[in-house]
């Protein structure tokens, strides 16, 4: 919200600067945005009357002006704007003056005349961004004054970036009484002196849905001077508080709610038909609004209605039918309360944030009603004149909120801040912020909040008000002693920060990607479609809940070799999402992509593209981490994502923990990437619930080393020769490797031949050769019955 | 004898003539080696009369020992040549970078918030998370943030079909971890939340850390202190910090925290506050007997403090030549 430190000052005038008053408001919890200087720049400009007014000899557009600045002789000055006549009022810029837009005033000949200064404009005096003419000022503005000293020049424009509990400070009012409240500076009475009636016209009124809105202040207004304008003074505040005047009526309305906090709404007379009131729509009612929109009410809406109809939507827009414009004579003046949950909501819900729903969502003084009528009506006679009518509050007090008494208790206060505060500051502070002490005793108080503070309701609240008001910078800073048992640290589950750690030391990269992807990439790269869809994303690309990390990372593959990346290492960890909405599943994941060369660009070693068994080799560095890498089986599969013959699933235990292989080139071509891609990614809880190491001895006999290469044919899996041997002699055998592999010349087509190393061992003794043969024989004959293995000599 | 003499001049004379470790070898088989003249010699004192036997033998033994001592101070000196050679050879041009795989990186904002949890972790805090998915209850109502409130409006929340939503905070862990773990209860709570809000200075996904701790006397005193030491480890420097009231329908009282950046610049750093007693009461926990605090804060924007990065969105855009800055 925006505030005019002049408008404020009227209210309250505590003997602080500027910036010091936006320090404290801040302080306080009304977070200041910004501070901007008003007519900071202008200087040398007076109030002027124009004279006499004749035309310039050698030009059609301008004028020649006699100016009374107060001095005694008159001015000519040029002017060249179509509004200038004699009589009026204006801020003329003497020579010497300077304006806000940087120009400095110098005498000048325009046309062959000398003009002795300049008649301004808004737009030049930076009080609007347009104008037609110069700027006319009231009659009464003294001739001879500053232009700056009239106008409350120069001003600040304090931007509030309010809390939502705070409807209260939506206002000048409301502002003041905080500054009253932190400075001790006395803050103007905002009671205003009922307006009495000049007519007995008055509208019915009826509290269709009491509970929505309890009050409803009503006045008849007659007999306004359609010709009348706002005044300068009010058009300058509205537009310091950034609103623009319109015509008087609804500018007083504007100003009023600035003002006080409360909105008004004016309607024409003439146009209500019957009682008016609030109830909620009804299926199928439609109201066109004053921007012209039509808008097919829902029933949860709470509306004005009278005998037509809805005339409006209670607290957010009023209705296009019974609206005032300029030549408006007779109007009917609203002041109601409506009850913020019946407004919730709805200006969302419509698309319509308003001045007026701003505040009421918020909450508006439910006393604050009739005042907000008479300041409207006091504003409005003397300005556009007019007759008014009585008063109408009507008004169903049991459904008024009741602001309840609360106990603020020493020890609490105490106990909650960590400060001792002495009760004599906690009363004062109360006290200014207008709460009512309804006792006192050795434990504490009984405390009413006013009635604009709805926002305390609990001691906490209280709590925190003393504590806003004494200060947050004034509560010491202490230490707390707390005894807490000590934390789980748990070896059965590998540290993800240890996993990137070892990721990092293997070179890749970390990136986070979102968690939401484009519909259709889970398809394309899991084969099941998106059931997780955001009601409403950003975009389209944004639209889904991942199920797996590649789709992000291939991406972030692809942007980056666009950007003459040619060699992209990258991990990321973070969950995927899987399954139907409410059955769905969030798995925390670890995936890396390797694209490019195996290591960077090198002197003594030649460039090769990494293949598969690079990027196994980093799994299987990090299945090892997770104690026992044997555990582990790497079962060869198709899958979507993964070109067929180079993929496969990571077992544990029989189940699919994880999936490595290189990403299809259809899928790759179709991201513009031109080389291999390879990729993993696993389920971090299944595969990082590690094993707790249990030490065997080490054997003091010398190990056995046995080679065998067998021919068998291709389809048969090295990781089968080597489990099929190993399963032979468990206890013997410690290590089988695959430490050749073969196919090609002088070997069969569709043969390979796997050359396996055995390491033999004995805890107990060492092994004689007669051992190792029998063990190899034995391996040889399985290998034979198993997969028709031929032994290469 | 003349003979010997001569026989050992002639030898020394080769062995200092050997230009390397291979002609030293074959001058020592020629005099010392099993048909060498040396052993000849030995082998013909059998020969002569016993009585001469001994002065010869001594003789013979004599010219053995210069000799044998001269082959090995020319095997020391040619090896040590031969070394030094080889020395030179081997020499390498040391400004060549080394081979093999460079290092990666963290990914900036997970540094931070590695960061952030070794400081808390060293403080006995516990680290817990939550789903990201998450339901109305959890997000906002357990959180004293009822259907309607205003401060929904401003969490501009992603949500689904089924009224589940991305969680907008990860104060949800708070209800979660009270639920689950009880009283007293010291954690902090570090990952992913959304907000539909896209512009120069939001992203739909970015990272928080939320903090709790409730016990029987924890105070908003407790609340500065630990957030006054958190911020000087992180940024391991002094800091001057500003507690401003707010407001969150969690905390009461509630403050936001300020730092006093460069050039007398106060930058917003995070929320915080005494959990409310209605958040406690939905988690369990009687608001009489225990209080606590909470705090949420914005790791982007630690880590863009931390690491002068300008650019918010940039964490997102995953440039590899901005990522491997963090290595």
């Amino acid at each position: 919200m925006k505030i005019a430190e002049s408008w404020l000052r009227e209210w309250t005038d505590p003997s602080i600067s500027t910036e010091e008053l936006a320090h404290q408001l801040t302080m306080a919890g009304h977070e200041v945005d910004a501070v901007s200087s008003e007519g900071l720049d202008i200087d040398g400009v007076v109030i002027a009357e124009i004279v006499t007014v004749n035309p310039h000899p050698d030009a059609d557009k301008l004028r020649l002006c006699e100016v009374n600045d107060g001095g005694a002789t008159v001015l000519e000055v040029v002017c060249g704007a179509p509004n200038v006549y004699a009589g009026m009022k204006t801020a003329l810029a003497k020579v010497g003056a300077r304006l806000p837009n940087g120009i400095k005033l110098r005498r000048s000949k325009i046309r062959g005349v000398v003009s002795n200064g300049m008649l301004c404009s808004a737009v030049e005096l930076g009080l609007g961004e347009e104008s037609d003419g110069i700027l006319e000022l009231d009659q009464s503005a003294p001739v001879g004054e500053l232009f700056t000293t009239y106008f409350q020049l120069p001003d600040a424009v304090i931007d509030i970036d309010l809390t939502p509990n705070r409807g209260d400070c939506f206002s000048v009012l409301g502002i003041a009484r905080e500054v009253g409240a932190f400075t001790g500076a006395s803050v103007k009475n905002a009671a205003v002196d009922p307006y009495q009636a000049d007519i007995k016209d008055a509208h019915p009124i009826k509290l269709f849905d009491a509970a929505a809105c309890p009050r409803f202040v009503g006045r008849v207004i007659r007999d306004i001077d359609p010709a009348a304008t706002t005044p300068l003074w009010m058009v300058e505040r509205l537009r310091r508080a950034g609103l623009r005047a319109i015509y008087p009526v609804v500018d007083i309305t504007n100003y009023v709610m600035l003002e006080l906090g409360q909105p008004l709404h004016a309607y024409d007379f003439s146009k209500l038909s019957g009682t008016i009131g609030p109830r909620f729509a009804r299926a199928g009612e439609k109201l066109t609004l004053l921007d012209d929109r039509d808008i097919n009410l829902s029933d949860d809406t709470l509306i004005i209605v009278d005998d037509s109809g809805p005339i409006g939507i209670a607290g957010i827009m009023g209705g296009l039918g019974t609206a005032v414009a300029a030549g408006t004579r007779d109007i009917f003046l609203e002041a109601a309360f409506f009850a913020p949950d019946a407004l919730a909501g709805k200006a969302r819900s419509y698309g319509m944030h308003t001045d007026a729903s701003l505040r009421f969502e918020r909450g508006v003084d439910p006393c604050g009603q009739a005042r907000a009528i008479e300041r409207a009506t006091e504003l409005l006679v003397s300005i556009a004149g007019g007759v008014a009518g009585p008063t109408s509050d009507v008004v169903d007090s049991a459904l008024l909120p009741v602001q309840k008494a609360v106990r603020l208790r020493k020890t609490r206060l105490a106990k909650l801040l960590g400060a001792e505060i002495d009760d004599s500051d906690v009363s004062r502070i109360l006290r200014s912020l207008e709460v009512i002490i309804e006792g006192q005793d050795a434990e504490g108080w009984m405390l009413v909040p006013p009635s604009h503070r709805f926002d305390l309701a609990i001691e906490e609240d209280f709590v925190e008000e003393v504590a806003r008001i004494y200060g947050y910078d004034r509560i010491p800073e202490v230490t707390a002693t707390v005894q807490m048992p000590l934390t789980d640290v748990s070896e059965k589950q590998v540290s993800l920060e240890v996993v990137a750690g070892a990721l990092v030391a293997r070179g890749f990269q970390e990136v986070v990607s979102y968690s939401f992807i484009e519909d259709g990439l889970n398809e394309r790269f899991t084969g099941t479609k998106s059931q997780l869809k955001l009601s409403n994303p950003i975009s389209s690309e944004m639209s889904v809940m991942r199920a797996s990390l590649w789709p992000g990372m291939v991406a972030i593959a692809a942007s980056n070799i666009a950007r003459q990346q040619d060699r992209v290492r990258i991990f990321e960890i973070g969950k995927s999402f899987h399954g139907a909405l409410g059955a769905h599943e969030e798995v925390q994941r670890v995936a890396c992509l390797t694209v490019g060369s195996v290591a960077p660009e090198q002197w003594g070693q030649t460039a090769a593209n990494a293949d598969l068994f690079d990027i196994k080799s980093d799994l299987s560095a990090m299945l090892a981490m997770a104690g026992v890498s044997a555990a582990f089986d790497f079962v060869a599969t198709t899958h979507p994502a993964l070109q067929p013959g180079q993929s496969a699933s990571v077992v544990k235990d029989g189940i699919e923990v994880g999936l490595i292989g290189r990403l299809h080139p259809r899928h790759a071509k179709q991201m513009g990437i031109g080389m291999p891609v390879m990729l993993f990614e696993i389920d971090a809880a299944k595969v990082f619930a590690a094993n707790v190491p249990t030490s065997v001895p080490i054997s003091k006999y010398p190990a056995v080393r046995r080679d065998i290469a067998v021919l068998v044919a291709e389809q048969v899996t090295a990781g089968d020769l080597v489990s099929a041997v190993a399963s032979v002699a468990p206890d013997l055998i410690k290590e089988v490797r695959v430490f050749d592999l073969y196919k090609g010349k002088g070997i069969e087509p569709g043969i390979k031949s796997v050359a396996l190393g055995l390491i033999l061992q004995e805890t107990s003794r060492t092994l004689t050769d007669q051992d190792a043969d029998s063990v190899m024989r034995i391996a040889i004959e399985k290998l034979k019955n198993d997969f028709a293995a031929e032994l290469r000599e | 004898m003349q003979e010997l003499n001569e026989l050992v001049r002639l030898a020394l004379a080769d062995i200092n003539s050997a230009a390397d470790v291979a002609a030293l070898d074959s001058v020592r088989v020629a005099y010392m080696g099993k048909k060498g003249e040396l052993t000849q010699r030995l082998k013909k004192l059998g020969e002569l009369p016993s009585a001469e036997r001994p002065a010869a033998g001594q003789l013979i033994n004599d010219a053995k020992q210069q000799i044998s001592e001269q082959l090995n101070n020319r095997r020391e000196a040619l090896e040590a040549a031969a070394m030094e050679q080889q020395l030179i050879a081997d020499a390498v041009d040391i400004s060549l970078p080394g081979r093999g795989q460079q290092l990666g990186g963290r990914h900036p904002v997970m540094r931070a918030m590695s960061r952030i949890e070794t400081i808390f972790r060293n403080a006995g805090f516990g680290i817990r998370s939550g789903p990201e998915i998450e339901d109305d209850f959890h997000n906002f109502t357990a959180l004293n943030i009822p259907e309607n409130h205003p401060a929904r409006a401003m969490h501009d929340t992603f949500y689904f079909p089924n009224g589940n939503l991305l969680r907008t905070h990860t104060s949800p862990v708070q209800i979660r971890s009270m639920l689950k773990e009880g009283i007293p209860i010291r954690i902090i709570a570090p990952g992913r939340v959304y907000r539909c809000d896209s512009d120069q200075t939001h992203t739909p996904m970015f990272h928080q850390v939320e903090g709790l701790v409730i016990d029987r006397d924890i105070s908003f005193a407790n609340l500065k202190a630990v957030l006054h030491q958190f911020v000087e480890k992180f940024f391991e420097r002094d800091a001057e910090l500003r507690f401003r009231p707010s407001y969150f329908p969690f905390t009461e009282p509630s403050a936001e925290v300020d730092v006093l950046w460069e050039k007398g610049k106060w930058l917003e750093i995070l929320g915080c506050g005494m959990v409310h007693p209605n958040v406690l009461l939905n988690a369990g926990v009687d608001p009489e007997i225990y209080t606590g605090y909470a705090f949420g804060i914005g790791i982007e924007r630690l880590a863009m403090l931390r690491y002068g990065v300008s650019d918010l969105r940039t964490f997102f855009e995953n440039d590899l030549r901005f990522l491997k800055q963090f290595t």
